[in-house]
């Protein structure tokens, strides 16, 4: 029995265990470890893709959410490509995201903000204003320095009449109905 | 050729050349593009990491919108990111009926559904096996000789999806580079991870990929790309990146449209070569 099914609340009512569908995905791996060989990121991690999977199936949900390996994923793809058991491994990486930013957890908060604010600006106008999102992360991350990281490369941009101040706004919310019903979905789930 | 057309978030912004430069290209070999009505953000990378059906409904909305407007005709994507996207759900959609149900229960909401047999095509693919190459050399009026282009595909019209090209080692890009006269620099870089959104979170590990793929374009007077992603990595971080590699690593980057396009005799502006952010004095003096 793993670590996260052998939990139980006071009720004794077992814990939500949303490792579970993600370990239904990896639950035919080898261990061969070709994902790591294959990861053009692996160098950066401190755990290699095939430890993260074989955590993932011996359910070590703490282990997996104090490490940095799923969120180096840049989505390349050439893991799932290349599993010679045809796991759907970005897919999974995925699944491992959207936990991260469920949960609010701390070690993530650059990139969870960075998507965050990227669908924020989706939700306020339908389509992305690139100069918008970079506010709103900014914004998110409380970081009076970040925005000059990235002041020469909006200075070029918008010389060239690419991108131009844009002040977070409301908007028209054209795509509400569609975010509250996933919203509604997967709450249910 | 007729396509239903989907330029993305990135191809009214940052990468306003591609749009241009696909529009004047598929204008002048005689293909027509109907832009999708009100079409809205594919996701990108963003929605996946946030919600799993937030990043499925938000291609499939497209996906409906394209099939209203006529469900014979494909949807030809420039952006290798939101291609992948809408690719995702076409193939979801078509071999699992309750993803079906479950993507038309949300779609509900505004009154659309997806059928899930709409093919959705990258550029490249429609370049290279609907055009072709030998109808690029018929009508090259600006021949590129003299110059050395390096293919990149980057990773989501490669990958996971083997459709048009061998995801790992690449070619497609060749023989529309060889029509216009220029030869093809011989590497093996051209299917590697530029760092995607990395560059904006983790920009150490990106400046690493962007620098090895710089590196090994070297000798060639340009990189020819095929998404807004690849394309503002490696041609907005070269100095960050030369910093990191000690040594110099500057050099053109070009969307694939507009090269055609200027080997097919269209102007600079018409294929909005002044929106690039890395075009060098000597690439400019080899097209006149």
């Amino acid at each position: 029995m793993n670590e996260t099914t052998a939990l139980r609340q006071e009720n004794n009512e077992p814990i939500v265990d949303d490792l579970a569908p993600i370990r239904e995905m990896v639950q035919a791996c080898i261990q061969c470890g070709t994902c790591t060989g294959s990861c053009p990121n692996a160098f950066a991690m401190d755990r290699t893709p095939r430890q993260m999977w074989r955590l993932v199936l011996m359910g070590r949900k703490s282990t997996i959410f104090s490490s940095q390996t799923f969120s180096l994923c840049s989505a390349c793809y050439a893991c799932t490509l290349r599993c010679p058991r045809g796991l759907p491994l970005t897919e999974a990486i995925g699944r491992l995201k959207q936990i991260a930013a469920r949960e609010r957890l701390a070690l993530y908060k650059k990139s969870d903000r960075f998507y965050e604010s990227f669908i924020s600006s989706v939700r306020r106008h339908g389509r992305v204003r690139e100069m918008e999102f970079m506010t709103l992360y900014f914004m998110a991350m409380k970081n009076p320095f970040l925005p000059l990281k990235f002041s020469s490369l909006g200075m070029r941009l918008m010389a060239r009449g690419k991108v131009s101040v844009q002040v977070p706004s409301r908007g028209k919310r054209p795509l509400e109905g569609i975010f509250r019903k996933v919203e509604e979905l997967e709450a249910g789930r | 050729m007729k396509y239903l057309y989907y330029p993305g978030c990135s191809l009214e912004g940052t990468a306003a050349e591609y749009d241009a430069s696909t529009q004047a290209l598929m204008a002048a070999v005689g293909a027509e593009l109907l832009e999708i009505e009100d079409w809205t953000c594919c996701g990108a990378s963003a929605a996946e990491g946030v919600s799993e059906w937030l990043s499925y409904a938000l291609p499939a909305r497209n996906i409906a919108l394209a099939e209203k407007m006529n469900s014979e005709l494909d949807i030809l994507v420039p952006c290798s990111a939101c291609y992948l996207n809408l690719k995702k759900v076409t193939e979801k959609a078509r071999d699992k009926a309750d993803f079906r149900s479950t993507i038309n229960d949300i779609l509900a909401e505004e009154a659309l559904s997806i059928g899930g047999k709409t093919e959705v095509r990258h550029l490249l693919d429609v370049l290279s096996s609907d055009l072709g190459a030998k109808k690029i050399r018929d009508r090259v009026r600006r021949p590129l000789e003299g110059m050395t282009i390096a293919p990149y595909y980057g990773c989501q019209c490669l990958r996971p999806y083997r459709v048009f090209d061998d995801p790992e080692a690449p070619r497609s890009m060749e023989p529309l580079i060889e029509a216009t006269g220029a030869a093809v620099h011989s590497w093996d870089m051209g299917g590697r991870c530029c760092g995607a959104s990395h560059m904006n979170t983790k920009q150490e590990v990106a400046l690493q990929l962007v620098g090895g793929i710089l590196k090994a374009a070297r000798g060639a007077d340009a990189v020819a790309t095929v998404c807004p992603m690849c394309q503002m990595n490696l041609e907005a971080y070269q100095s960050r990146a030369s910093e990191e590699f000690g040594e110099d690593l500057n050099i053109s980057v070009v969307y694939l449209p507009q090269l055609l396009g200027l080997a097919l005799g269209l102007s600079e502006k018409e294929v909005r070569l002044d929106l690039n952010l890395a075009v060098s004095a000597g690439f400019r003096e080899k097209l006149s």
